[in-house]
């Protein structure tokens, strides 16, 4: 598993501070991050890949600060967002799954293949030519999964990946991330999601309050909801 | 292009794209000029030829064709009594032909096909232009067609909601500020995906 860490990272937008002083050292295989709305985990994992970066303190992965060496973080690091509309990018699903590739200088070859075996992985072999756009919720979301993890990251963050969809969906892409052998780092507010992770981290006013195994930390994160 | 492509294995499909649009440059041409009915019925019979070889499905190909048949209904009458019924004729005929043979090039050529045939044909201007950036911004033009399209379903449907469907302004500005809000997830979304260098 990849090394991630946050070194007194705080964040603000503007005037609001969203993260104060996160330490935090990410290595369990899967990770999840609960927290109310704008208590800032989102912001936390954008850090992850760079798409946020800190107004202080130092975000890494395997070594490599996220703020200097985006670029190769970026290739260790899918990111999943909880609007998949939003992530896919060319009009057939087949296409979609391949662009990623198509950025990496693969052969022709090697992109028709991994992009083959990805269609077939996350069961949408029979909609290869079908525009994107016409897919269900459930498809699309696991068409931004195939489209990550056809390049092979080492890390998969899931900001809120099943909140637009329904309990069969969310449960599908619940079962497809705890089979991953990716590190996995998952927000969300669907604590069965989280069933079989080995560590959550709760989030508030952007602190962590709790954190440690699911049972511990959800009871924690219930007390604070209560 | 939107989810137009029919897949298949035909000659038509496997043909290169440059190829494709250099014949479909010709085709529009040669069919523009043509004079004579029976210049024209050869034309349409290559094309119809060319969908049977491809075997697109009749619905598929109706589909592509149809939404200009209403522009005829109106514009055929008009030019009968002006030019002729000869000249309405030959023009219905050739616009059809001719949309015809573009339909025939975006069902039978994937958008990726058509991207890489223009990454090919700016390769050498490389110097002045960057064809891989040209080649995403027409992927993404693309696709924010259905996404825009959507928006604007979803706020027609909430402005009825709410009792406001005359008000122009109740359909723009949610349009817009979905609209930027969609382009900003989008961009987040491409960097993401490695597509920021």
């Amino acid at each position: 598993m990849s090394t991630i860490t946050f070194d007194a990272v705080s964040h603000a937008f503007g005037e609001r501070q969203v993260l104060r002083g996160i330490d935090l050292r990410l290595t369990e295989h899967r990770i999840g991050i609960v927290g109310a709305n704008g208590s800032g985990k989102s912001t936390l994992v954008r850090m992850i890949n760079g798409l946020v970066a800190p107004s202080s303190g130092t975000v890494s992965v395997d070594g490599l600060d996220v703020a200097k060496k985006a670029r190769e973080v970026r290739r260790l690091v899918g990111f999943i967002f909880t609007n998949p509309d939003n992530q896919i990018v060319m009009p057939t699903v087949q296409e979609d799954i391949a662009f990623t590739l198509r950025r990496r200088g693969l052969s022709a070859e090697e992109i028709t293949q991994r992009t083959t075996a990805a269609l077939h992985r996350f069961g949408l072999a029979g909609h290869a030519d079908h525009p994107a756009h016409l897919l269900s919720g459930g498809q699309k979301q696991l068409l931004a999964l195939a489209a990550v993890l056809v390049a092979d990251p080492k890390v998969l963050v899931a900001d809120e990946p099943t909140t637009l969809l329904d309990a069969r969906n969310a449960r599908h892409i619940g079962d497809l991330l705890r089979s991953m052998s990716q590190q996995v780092i998952v927000v969300t507010h669907q604590f069965a999601l989280l069933e079989g992770f080995d560590r959550v981290i709760v989030i508030e006013h952007g602190a962590v309050v709790a954190d440690g195994v699911p049972e511990d930390s959800l009871d924690a994160y219930r007390a604070l909801l209560a | 292009m939107i989810g137009l492509y029919s897949p298949g294995r035909s000659v038509v499909h496997r043909a290169p794209t440059l190829l494709k649009l250099v014949l479909l440059s010709v085709g529009v041409v040669v069919i523009g000029v043509l004079q004579q009915p029976w210049q024209l019925a050869v034309a349409a019979l290559v094309v119809l030829t060319l969908f049977v070889i491809a075997r697109i499905p009749p619905r598929a190909a109706v589909a592509q064709i149809a939404p200009i048949l209403w522009m005829l209904v109106i514009v055929v009458p008009i030019q009968g009594l002006l030019a002729g019924w000869l000249v309405a004729g030959l023009m219905a005929g050739r616009l059809i032909t001719a949309v015809a043979l573009a339909a025939l090039f975006t069902l039978t050529t994937t958008v990726t096909s058509v991207l890489e045939a223009f990454q090919r044909m700016l390769r050498p201007f490389g110097r002045w232009i960057d064809a891989d950036r040209i080649g995403l911004l027409v992927a993404l033009t693309i696709r924010c067609i259905p996404l825009v399209t959507e928006i604007v379903t979803e706020v027609l449907e909430a402005r009825r909601a709410r009792g406001t469907r005359g008000s122009v302004m109740a359909l723009a500005v949610p349009v817009v500020v979905r609209s930027l809000y969609a382009a900003d997830a989008l961009g987040e979304a491409l960097v993401a995906r490695g597509l920021d260098d």
